[in-house]
């Protein structure tokens, strides 16, 4: 079983599942460097699955499923942003309640206008994003079987992470992000105004999140399915966490997570109980998050006691 | 008159608490000058400068630039009309680059991209220009703290400003920084900035400024031309007692040690050190009280005697026990009381009853116990009710949340608690800072019986002359982390030598000292 064609096809699916979490882990990323905690990409990418399936579905384009998607996702933004920065509601609060309504809206959605509360199969025939075969690579044995022929997404969701480097970091826009995340009142007294970094750092995140949340209706599967984003949203933002909000080192981790929920959905082909395994994927970033934030801990700790060597070292009286 | 750049008249600011910051204040800035505005922590320097700089509004007053009237909106709209601040703390991004940090807000761009080499050429021009030297491309948060406040220099200066505010600058510097820093800023008085510069101490404002504004307690006292003023006037203007009030006491029959400190070091979080080796010890029956400029490391002496703060070095004793690795509530344990200076946030828990406030740090004691499982419900309700008489705290039924209550209520509240728990240590850190005179007299009352009937020693920490001075059965004055004066019999001192300690004019020699450890 363990042969070679196995296990590339193994690390072929470890891309698959964690495309999304790319997207995810980018989308917090942009809040988290304007110094935000962002909760809400869980529903961004709820509205965006949905909309994008039932709007290609019924153009029967994939280019304006696209485009509504995006625009769904950003309204869920935009609602979330001008309740916390214009009306001042608490941030995390808003987006749990926001996470809460679409879980539920969602479905309702799907309930009327595809008459159905479980999922979309047959009713809706939406566009699917095909897939690519990388020139060159496809030829090449063993490899192409893990890098070629992946969903077209998950070519973008790679070519995103470059794109969020260069924003962050090369932009005049990523410099204002930086500053604003660092020290709003500072950022204000230069002359830029945070509110306003808050509301573009949350669309640009939108807009990942949307492309996440499609890859899953229109990429990973063809329909959409009532909390078919099972958590990613979350997962990814633990990624970009354990990797402290650094794009390239959040993709390394976000293929950390994608290879237990991988591994998880290859166990399910074994005997242990299917419920078992599918605890895995949360699991693991239970111990990822607390392994990561154990060492930081101890490396600040150990500073603050070479700080007081002395006091501590002296004999006991 | 037409040559002042700035004149701020008559301001008045009342915080919603009520508390007066600033009252009838006037401050006039002339054009190439360098104004010191003088005085101690929470006389309304910072208050003043933060109504000039838009931060905060003002209920009365006015302000006028190049004498015309202005109303300045917010910081940015101060920036426009030419006023620069650098903050004590500074506003910066530390992870970015000095140039990031100096063009943020008016970026140099090819399209969309950030011009890295034109924000830096921009920076090292103005810096050379005003020969501020800096390296554009170092990353802000490597910086030593010097060369970080020439960057927020090079911000204002950057943005056009005229008149440069600088918030207490050397408080932060060592001295071959603040002496580099005392020849840019003539340098800039050249070039025709008008400069206002913060500070406490005296020597430096001797050294470096044209004119003077002193405030005490909110208002301005006075201000004039350096030249014609002495060290010990302005020493007197800035730390002078405006009512003398004496209280009676009898004379102290000091016991045995309490308290103990050898050699004790600290370093704040910033891991600079701030108490440099002092000794002192606190005996049953008196009130040792610290007097000094605030920010001379008595905060800091009085959070690692209470186990908050680990030194750096040093032995603190409590009753005989070394105090090294224990946690505060052991610390406590050993016979500590603690009147914090943030009563708020280390006093009490706002949102809590004052009932479960005044019972927070004994209810695990067996005695509040009822078959060493349920709280003794009664025992509680009486010892609230009794101490809520003793101390006249003003509530309902002690069931209410402490926030409600007034400033002063809340100390009460937290002073009866601290001084019923038992402890022959009290560690009280500005006991009465901001509360009404009928509380203030009642703290002050039940320190001094506290010495005299129940052997409890106390360590007074004020920057209040007055209270050190009535209180105190000796005193010792801090400065620059350092003990500089130690005195036997406090009647003997006088505020001008106070004052001349405090501020850094005079110090002890060790032989003088006599009686201190």
């Amino acid at each position: 079983m363990f042969n070679l064609d196995f296990i590339c096809s193994f690390l072929a699916s470890v891309i698959r599942v964690t495309t999304p979490l790319f997207f995810v882990s980018m989308a917090t990323l942009v809040t988290r460097k304007a110094g935000l905690l962002n909760m809400a990409t869980e529903s961004m990418m709820l509205a965006a699955a949905l909309t994008g399936v039932l709007v290609s579905g019924w153009t029967q384009s994939l280019l304006f499923g696209v485009l509504a998607g995006i625009v769904a996702s950003a309204a869920v933004a935009l609602i979330i942003c001008y309740c916390a920065f214009k009306l001042k509601t608490d941030l995390y609060l808003t987006c749990i309640a926001v996470n809460t309504a679409l879980s539920g809206g969602t479905t309702f959605a799907m309930y009327v206008f595809a008459h159905d509360k479980l999922y979309t199969l047959q009713v809706v025939h939406s566009k699917a994003f095909g897939n690519w075969n990388i020139p060159f690579i496809k030829d090449i044995p063993y490899l192409s079987t893990i890098l070629s022929g992946h969903n077209i997404l998950t070519y973008v969701s790679i070519l995103g992470v470059v794109i969020m480097w260069f924003l962050i970091y090369k932009t005049r826009l990523g410099l204002r992000i930086r500053g604003v995340g660092e020290n709003p009142r500072a950022a204000e007294s230069s002359g830029v105004d945070p509110v306003k970094i808050y509301f573009i750092s949350f669309l640009i995140c939108s807009v990942y999140a949307a492309f996440g949340g499609m890859y899953m209706s229109m990429g990973y599967l063809s329909y959409f399915m009532r909390d078919m984003m099972s958590g990613r949203g979350f997962i990814g933002m633990s990624a970009m966490n354990v990797a402290n909000a650094k794009p390239f080192l959040s993709m390394l981790t976000s293929l950390m997570f994608g290879f237990s929920q991988a591994l998880a959905n290859l166990m399910q082909l074994s005997n242990i109980p299917s419920e078992a395994v599918s605890m895995l994927p949360y699991i693991s970033t239970v111990i990822i998050l607390v392994v990561s934030s154990s060492i930081r801990m101890v490396l600040s700790l150990r500073k603050e006691r070479a700080e007081s060597k002395d006091y501590y070292d002296q004999p006991a009286d | 008159m037409s040559e002042d750049i700035l004149s701020m008249e008559h301001i008045t600011k009342v915080y919603e608490n009520g508390f007066i910051a600033n009252e009838d204040v006037s401050l006039s800035v002339r054009k190439g000058e360098i104004h010191a505005l003088v005085g101690e922590n929470g006389a309304g320097k910072t208050t003043l400068m933060n109504i000039l700089f838009g931060f905060i509004p003002y209920q009365e007053g006015r302000i006028l630039i190049n004498g015309e009237e202005v109303h300045i909106t917010g910081p940015l709209d101060a920036i426009e009309k030419g006023i620069g601040m650098v903050h004590q703390h500074f506003m910066q991004m530390p992870s970015l680059t000095v140039a990031e940090n100096v063009v943020l807000g008016m970026e140099p761009v090819r399209g969309v991209i950030f011009d890295r080499q034109e924000a830096a050429k921009i920076t090292q021009e103005i810096s050379d220009k005003y020969d501020l030297k800096v390296n554009a491309d170092d990353i802000v948060a490597d910086l030593p703290i010097g060369l970080r406040q020439k960057v927020e220099l090079l911000k204002a200066l950057v943005r056009n400003c005229k008149l440069l505010i600088l918030d207490e600058p050397t408080a932060v510097l060592t001295p071959q920084e603040t002496e580099e820093l005392f020849v840019q800023l003539k340098e800039l008085k050249k070039n025709g900035f008008s400069i206002i510069f913060i500070s406490h101490k005296l020597e430096e404002v001797m050294k470096l400024c044209d004119r003077v504004t002193v405030l005490r307690r909110g208002r301005s006292v006075g201000s004039g031309e350096i030249k014609d003023l002495t060290t010990a006037e302005l020493s007197k203007m800035i730390v002078g007692r405006d009512v003398v009030t004496e209280i009676e006491k009898e004379k102290s029959e000091p016991k045995k040690d309490i308290l103990s400190v050898e050699g004790l070091r600290c370093k704040n979080k910033d891991y600079v050190e701030v108490v440099k080796g002092i000794d002192l010890k606190v005996r049953a029956g008196e009130i040792l009280g610290v007097a000094g400029v605030e920010g001379n490391g008595q905060v800091e002496v009085a959070e690692a005697i209470t186990g908050m703060l680990i030194p750096s070095g040093g032995n603190i004793r409590i009753n005989g026990k070394n105090i090294r690795g224990k946690t505060i509530k052991q610390i406590k344990d050993l016979g500590l009381s603690y009147i914090s200076e943030d009563r708020l946030k280390y006093g009490c828990a706002p949102l809590m009853p004052i009932r479960e406030n005044l019972m927070a740090d004994r209810i695990d004691r067996k005695e509040y116990k009822k078959f060493g499982l349920f709280l003794d419900r009664k025992k509680i309700d009486d010892e609230v009710k009794q101490l809520i008489r003793e101390y006249e705290i003003k509530c309902d039924d002690g069931e209410e949340e402490i926030r409600m209550l007034s400033g002063g209520n809340i100390q009460k509240v937290i002073v009866a608690r601290e001084m019923s728990s038992g402890a022959n240590l009290i560690v009280a850190n500005q006991p009465t800072r901001g509360i009404d005179v009928g509380t203030t007299d009642l703290i002050r009352k039940t320190l001094i019986r506290k010495t005299r009937e129940e052997n409890v020693g106390v360590l007074l920490i004020t920057s209040d002359l007055n209270e050190v001075l009535e209180l105190s059965d000796r005193m010792i004055v801090m400065k620059d982390g350092q003990i500089v004066a130690h005195f036997n019999d406090v009647k003997k001192v006088s505020d001008e030598q106070l004052g001349e300690y405090m501020l850094g004019i005079r110090k002890m020699s060790p032989e003088e000292m006599e009686g201190l450890s």
